[in-house]
């Protein structure tokens, strides 16, 4: 057996709805994030880092940018012979696209059995982070554990769709399971909806969870299992920031600004690998202002910018003042046009002497390929 | 059993680079860093690919470690195709002995074998020094309409500096009577490009015959394209009318490399059309800080700018800290700019550091003998102390210990 004796899984629709905007023509997965990456950049570059050579994407709706985002796997090193990507579409059923995670899973259990590794990672694509799974499985392994959550221990972030908050016991097992968190305020361990556990117990769970038609994976499998399994908790101490909001989603690009971010986010050890475009390298203007941003290779900027995150290719006309704002790929802002607080999607066309505003708690939004 | 290619292509890339001094000490001048994220030889495989020729041998004999890796199955050009692709060709040992590459004919000469499996009707001849975007296919489309031996790209240069040239003497119908290697007073401004299409059972005959020959230096100009010409082979040139560069030489490649922040430089890298392809970095997009003033440059990934640029070029993963300022300069991948560090009009290599308050190179019009002015070059992992000062011209090699004041 060759590498790490572990598969991923990776849930590129889990969540769409909390971005609705963004995910209206693509998958939690490929929402552009930081200037050049998509959502699911993160995990995916997680696991390839973590040894981790066999990866199943699973996808429900939407994934046309995805697949295409994704290719055959090459820029993850994921084009291979042996184990590799697999894109896991939609599969069987007769009642269509599946609704919650368990639903998900049984409609791969074939994938999964005709896996050879011992172990199973699940993540999703919600949330920004970069971690040594090896860590993780480590820990498992070591604690003899039948189920591992990785957490963060902080205030819940409010967007989350599924505040999961755990309590441990005696050695740090895992003693009570709390859905639905209220508590804004104070800090508790919260779930990051990672989860380690053996490839056999996963389908086992599953088949149980199928059989007695029990559908959500937090409430039926694991509050209910709480006693009757070893759960055990994985304390991740880097950035772990949850796009799953307008607002968070804003504020989690923003924070790239950050050195400590950056250097959290983009660990050099652990670099996150995205689609390669080969566009030339980000060209300032004469009379280019450009002051704390984050700017991709192929951008243009002849304007002034502060406070933006510019992703590959984006165009900044003459005059043009642009600031606090996240301007997707491929992107033209006219001459002597004003933004501020506006999130561009991706081949918009902002028209000369435009004037656009947000604010900071509620960014503007101009859809993918919209003239302006 | 190789499918037969119309047209292959064979890239000379194993010149030394010798007059770019510390910039090719351990890396050959194809692999040279150029233009923010691209090396010398992105531009001919990326032309290849662009031109539709998917089947290329790269010659390499002088450093190849750089070069080898950096071209490996040659994904990044699209280059790793069933058939064809990209090879990289070094001399090799023979049954009955076995010698370097002698000279541009004699490379082509011992990789007679590798074309050969090809069968093409023609190879075109690159090399790995010029900054170009050139289609192939239309030349060898002249070259089919002129049904000649030998076509030879040529660019107009003015008349004036004509005689720094290889120059070609064209009837008027552009077929080549005379070449006139550097002429005191040269006939026509038509400068070669060091490009050939040549048909390949001519091109053999011709390599074949070469070789024979004691006192030949095996040279395309000097030994094999006179032979031609003298035998009354049709010889052609073909006229390029873009942008082209040849940057042997400290000048020549900083000067190309402004060029790219000169937007009537007619070499566009954004052009999806035509792209230049080229190993890219992982590294996330670049950072400008809160004080950074970006005027006029280029910056690459991975580069995190809190300084002042003003034409500049930054390679990937390039710190220029607050209060550094880098003007005219090239800034090669993995190098540091340290707090209040003066770069101007110098060429800084791969992860140089350069200390804080340290001074290197000088403008043109604080010296004061213009003969005492060039461009400052800082050699591969140098480091240079605080508060020192490089002056212009210079080619540092070793580290500059820190000046106290």
């Amino acid at each position: 057996m060759r590498g790490t004796n572990v598969v991923g899984l990776i849930f590129s629709n889990m969540h769409d709805d909390c971005i609705r905007e963004i995910t209206s023509l693509r998958t939690m997965g490929s929402v552009p994030f930081g200037g050049r990456y998509r959502m699911i950049d993160f995990p995916l570059s997680n696991m390839v880092n973590s040894n981790i050579s066999k990866v199943g994407v699973i996808t429900k709706s939407n994934y046309q940018s995805l697949m295409d985002h994704l290719g055959s796997g090459k820029a993850w090193d994921l084009s291979r012979k042996r184990e590799g990507l697999f894109i896991l579409p939609p599969f069987g059923h007769g009642n269509g696209l599946y609704a919650e995670r368990i639903d998900a899973l049984s409609g791969i259990s074939s994938f999964l059995k005709e896996c050879k590794e011992e172990f199973v990672v699940m993540s999703d694509c919600h949330i920004a982070y970069n971690i040594d799974f090896s860590d993780v499985i480590n820990y498992h392994y070591q604690k003899g554990a039948d189920i591992t959550i990785v957490y963060k221990n902080g205030v819940v972030p409010d967007s989350l769709p599924e505040k999961v908050c755990l309590e441990f016991g005696r050695a740090k097992r895992i003693s009570e399971i709390i859905n639905g968190v209220t508590d804004k305020e104070n800090k508790c361990d919260w779930s990051m909806g990672i989860y380690v556990m053996k490839r056999d117990f996963l389908m086992k769970i599953i088949a149980e969870a199928v059989a007695r038609n029990r559908n959500n994976f937090v409430r039926d499998v694991l509050q209910s299992a709480v006693e009757q399994y070893k759960m055990f908790g994985y304390k991740f101490d880097g950035c772990a920031m949850a796009v799953t909001s307008m607002e968070a989603y804003f504020e989690a690009n923003m924070s790239l600004v950050n050195k400590s971010v950056r250097e959290d986010l983009f660990n050099p050890n652990r670099p996150v690998y995205t689609k390669v475009l080969d566009e030339m390298p980000a060209k300032f203007g004469l009379g280019a202002i450009v002051t704390n941003s984050i700017v991709a290779d192929g951008c243009v900027i002849e304007g002034e910018v502060s406070n933006c995150i510019l992703f590959r290719g984006v165009k900044i006309g003459k005059g043009a003042k642009v600031s606090n704002c996240i301007i997707m790929q491929d992107t033209q802002i006219g001459d002597n046009a004003i933004l501020n607080y506006v999130i561009t999607d991706k081949d918009v066309v902002v028209q000369n002497a435009c004037s656009f505003m947000g604010c900071q708690t509620y960014p503007a939004y101009i859809p993918k390929g919209r003239n302006v | 059993m190789f499918p037969k290619q119309e047209c292959i292509a064979m890239l000379l890339a194993g010149g030394q680079g010798s007059r770019l001094y510390t910039l090719t000490k351990k890396l050959a001048k194809p692999a040279v860093p150029f233009g923010g994220k691209y090396r010398i030889i992105d531009f001919p495989l990326s032309n290849c690919v662009n031109s539709g020729i998917d089947t290329v041998g790269v010659l390499t004999q002088y450093q190849p470690l750089v070069l080898n890796d950096y071209i490996g199955n040659g994904q990044p050009w699209d280059l790793d195709t069933m058939n064809g692709g990209v090879h990289v060709l070094p001399p090799y040992q023979r049954s009955k002995g076995g010698d370097w590459y002698k000279g541009t004919a004699n490379a082509i000469y011992q990789n007679i074998q590798f074309i050969e499996r090809y069968n093409p009707e023609y190879v075109v001849i690159l090399s790995g020094d010029h900054i170009y975007k050139m289609d192939y296919s239309a030349m060898l489309a002249q070259h089919k309409q002129k049904k000649a031996a030998c076509t030879i790209a040529v660019y107009e240069v003015p008349m004036d500096e004509a005689s720094r040239y290889g120059i070609l003497n064209c009837n008027e119908d552009d077929s080549i009577y005379e070449f006139d290697e550097k002429p005191a007073e040269p006939k026509s401004n038509l400068a070669s490009m060091g490009i050939y299409m040549f048909t390949w059972s001519k091109l053999r005959a011709y390599l074949e015959a070469d070789e024979e020959k004691e006192d030949s230096s095996n040279d395309f100009g000097k030994d094999l394209l006179p032979a031609m010409l003298n035998a009354g082979e049709t010889m052609v040139a073909w006229r390029f009318n873009g942008y082209w560069k040849d940057v042997g030489t400290i000048d020549s490649l900083w000067e190309a490399n402004m060029d790219l922040l000169d937007p009537k430089v007619p070499l566009d890298l954004s052009d999806t059309n035509w792209r230049i392809y080229t190993r890219n970095p992982v590294m996330p997009p670049h950072y400008v800080g809160k004080n950074a003033v970006c005027q006029n440059s280029l910056v690459s990934e991975g580069c995190d700018v809190e300084g002042t640029l003003e034409f500049a070029i930054l390679f990937a993963g390039v710190t220029v800290e607050k209060g550094a300022r880098v003007t005219d300069s090239i800034i090669m991948p993995g190098a540091t700019i340290k707090k209040g560090a003066v770069v101007q009009y110098a060429i800084v290599a791969e992860d140089a550091v350069i200390g804080p308050g340290a001074v290197v190179g000088e403008r043109p019009e604080n010296v004061k003998n213009k003969d005492k002015w060039g461009i400052a070059v800082v050699g591969n992992n140098i480091n240079i102390g605080a508060g020192a000062v490089v002056p212009a011209q210079s080619m540092i090699e070793e580290d500059i210990p820190e000046v106290k004041n």
